[in-house]
């Protein structure tokens, strides 16, 4: 669904990531990870050209993503991240409503689309419609983001931490919810994250980061029990000693 | 003190000029900041050097700015005289100019600074829902920077709607003619009358603009209809107004006068005389001096009364001793006709000279009746003199002539001058010969014994225009050669200024004592 051939970024002389060859599977979840400066964001901006890549070619559903303009590209991909920014003179139902807008759908279909949204990440409509975004908690707006991000029906959707400014509850939460959505609709998703428990969680597969370069992808299980080098093991090392802090607590708690 | 209902009768159409040259004035400098801070806003690079500009511009003060306009627009005027398209280098278009340029940086800055202010995950959102770079702009950044880009034309609405009292001088008409003068004929309800009204004017505009940004960021209906309607009440009647005001047409003549009593007076006298001639005559009150004569001989007015001593010095710029009083009326004639073609109708009869004058009764008038004798005192002394009289020709041929070297010198306006050495504040005033507070405040001149200061002989010009094309004008109007006298002249300027009549009914009076 998604493919990177040779991708590269460049700013001036530095190469910021690449050359990079990534596959993501229809319906498939990819997460990206890696250390601040790895090249995550900038590898996800780069599928929907909110960068584009110096080098390389990118393949979205098969199509070239230079043949299509800009704007038109990302009115087809979902795209969610971290500080939301909901439009703050927007109602939350102008919020939801925007690219269906821009791509010309009649009202009654926007109206009806941004209620069966707004249940899905469990909002009421009739109490959140007219809301603005200043009278939404974190988790509210993260909601909305998410809805907004899957207005227009997308096939692909880009995630760049969406959850790592929420408290742990909400957080849990919204990874529920977003895990059920996803699979309801059979989305195709590049995730990125610097949370190892969220990426082993929702992950089909993990794709590891370094410095602009692919240091290993394979399924989370794979990962874990066959880390291709020692930045890898070290990646995965904080999550497995917390696992199993947490399983010896458990053992040894009276049932 | 001539009566304010007199001065509120002048009200609606000084108060409807004065909103249409600064409503335009705001749309001319809002429809260039508003796109070209959109621009900067887009390239940083750019952004310093065009905001320093428009800064500079603003310490510009604003009067000097309006003056610059003239000759620009002069300059601009011939050229595009050239190609066929006439423009009128004094009036509207100056002020409008000016107070364009002046309006364009509280509005420039804060364009950029409200779209700069504008959080960033807002834009990477609009642009990854798959907004264009135009509706980006249209849909979320200029709504977003809209109530700093309000907050810049609010600050540009009141100081437009300010200066454009100064615009008067530059022979555009404005509140500023209640005040201009107000202040020169010592009419306080007229000053009175300025400045209310503009101050009015001022919050009055500023309160709908922001009644109309509050009703627009928060969606209530209320506030933006009243107010939308409340400033298209305003266009309506100011623009309105225009359809219905006479054009001028061929048969208006434009009186122009300069910044001081007798000056209002010989205007009001003129209008009389036109109108008696079957004309319609049309006041263009407190010019600049040379903004005056330079709208004079390009046929922008058509009547001026100007004074012998400010052509030869100021117009033709000759330096050196004047001939005689007699000897200079010719001189200035032909250089004027062959120069400019503009006519000198007739001498008035009368001279105003620039005078040095000191106070009656003190120790200093014992000893000193002569410049000469001035001279050496000059080092304790402070001088007080209007705004133009330090930068004539006239006052460094004094200064240099009798060596005068005044321990201070101070400008002020022409009406406050006498009042300032009457109660001590100078000790020596430039005066006007023809100021009838010079006898009454008990004021003596003193005797340029040296013969510097050149004649000043009041003389009535005519613009090329009407030389041509009114002889029978002209005819009637040089009638006036010699009707005044220089006592005749000081006692209308002290009914003036020392029992507040106004200009237009001393003038009355002496057009009847005329006949």
């Amino acid at each position: 669904m998604i493919a990177l051939e040779r991708v590269c970024k460049r700013y001036g002389e530095r190469l910021a990531v690449g050359p990079l060859d990534l596959e993501v599977a229809r319906g498939e979840l990819l997460v990206l990870c890696g250390g601040s400066g790895s090249g995550k964001t900038t590898t996800l901006k780069m599928v929907n050209r909110l960068i584009a890549p110096s080098e390389g070619r990118v393949r979205v559903g098969g199509l070239d993503t230079r043949e299509l303009p800009g704007p038109t590209l990302r009115r087809r991909i979902g795209y969610c991240f971290q500080h939301v920014g909901l439009f703050p003179h927007f109602s939350v139902a102008e919020n939801v409503a925007v690219t269906p807008k821009l791509l010309g759908w009649d009202a009654a279909r926007i109206a009806a689309r941004v209620d069966a949204l707004l249940e899905q990440v469990e909002l009421e409509p009739a109490a959140f419609r007219e809301r603005r975004p200043h009278e939404l908690s974190g988790g509210q707006a993260q909601r909305v983001g998410l809805a907004r991000a899957l207005a227009a029906e997308p096939e692909v959707l880009l995630l760049d931490e969406p959850f790592a400014a929420l408290d742990p509850p909400t957080r849990d939460r919204l990874q529920q919810a977003f895990a059920r959505i996803r699979r309801l609709l059979g989305l195709t998703v590049v995730f990125v994250t610097h949370d190892l428990v969220e990426a082993l969680l929702l992950a089909d597969r993990i794709a590891v980061l370094d410095a602009g370069q692919l240091v290993q992808v394979g399924a989370p299980a794979e990962l874990m029990q066959r880390p291709a080098d020692a930045r890898v093991a070290e990646l995965f090392a904080t999550p497995r000693r917390q696992a199993e802090a947490v399983d010896r607590l458990l053992a040894a708690s009276p049932a | 003190m001539s009566g304010l209902q007199e001065q509120l009768a002048l009200l609606p159409g000084y108060a409807i000029a004065h909103l249409q040259l600064s409503l335009v004035a705001l749309f001319v400098g809002a429809g260039i900041s508003i796109p070209l801070g959109i621009y900067l806003a887009r390239r940083p690079r750019l952004e310093p050097g065009v905001l320093g500009v428009a800064s500079a511009l603003q310490t510009i003060p604003s009067l000097a700015l309006l003056a610059i306009a003239v000759p620009l627009l002069a300059a601009a005027g011939a050229l595009l005289a050239r190609v066929g398209v006439p423009i009128r280098g004094i009036g509207y278009l100056p002020a409008l100019l000016a107070l364009a340029l002046y309006s364009v940086l509280p509005i420039l800055r804060n364009t950029v600074a409200g779209l700069h202010g504008v959080d960033a995950a807002v834009l990477e959102a609009a642009r990854a829902v798959g907004m264009t770079k135009r509706q980006r702009l249209l849909q979320v950044e200029l709504p977003l920077a809209l109530p700093v880009i309000v907050a810049g034309l609010r600050t540009s609405a009141v100081w437009v709607v300010g200066t454009a009292t100064l615009s008067t001088p530059v022979g555009a008409t404005s509140l500023g003619n209640f005040i201009f003068s107000g202040l020169a004929t010592r009419n306080d309800a007229a000053v009175l009358v300025g400045c209310v009204a503009s101050a009015a004017l001022a919050l009055g505009l500023d309160g709908l603009i922001r009644a109309l940004e509050r009703g627009v960021r928060t969606g209530q209906r209320a506030w933006t209809f009243g107010a939308a309607a409340g400033l298209a009440l305003l266009c309506l009647v100011t623009f309105g107004s225009l359809a219905f005001t006479r054009r001028a047409g061929p048969e208006e003549i434009a009186i122009g006068s300069k910044v001081f009593t007798e000056q209002y007076v010989l205007a009001e006298l003129l209008a009389r005389r036109v109108t008696a001639a079957g004309y319609t005559p049309r006041l263009v009150p407190s010019l600049g001096s040379t903004v005056g004569f330079d709208a004079l001989r390009n046929d922008e007015i058509d009547l001026f009364v100007d004074y012998t001593g400010t052509i030869w010095a100021t117009i033709m710029h000759r330096d050196g001793l004047p001939p005689r009083r007699e000897d200079v009326l010719p001189v200035v004639k032909r250089y004027l006709a062959d120069e400019y073609g503009v006519r000198v109708v007739c001498a008035l009869g009368f001279e105003n000279t620039y005078a040095l004058a000191i106070r009656e009764g003190e120790a200093l008038t014992d000893r000193v009746r002569k410049i000469s004798e001035l001279a050496p005192l000059s080092p304790q002394l402070a001088l007080g003199s209007d705004y133009e009289f330090l930068q004539r020709a006239e006052w460094r041929a004094l200064r240099d002539r009798y060596g005068l070297r005044f321990r201070e010198e101070r400008s002020m306006d022409p009406a406050l001058m006498v009042q300032a050495v009457a109660t001590g504040q100078v000790d020596v005033i430039s005066a006007f010969s023809t100021d009838g507070r010079l006898a009454a405040e008990r004021l003596v001149v003193l005797e340029d014994d040296r013969g510097v200061i050149p004649p000043y002989d009041a003389i009535l010009l005519a613009s090329p225009r009407l030389a041509k094309e009114r002889p029978d004008l002209v005819a009637r109007l040089a009638t006036l050669e010699g009707a005044i006298d220089a006592d005749t002249m000081r006692r209308m300027n002290l009914a003036v200024d020392g029992a507040g009549r106004s200009p237009a009914e001393v003038a009355r009076e002496l057009d009847a004592q005329l006949r």
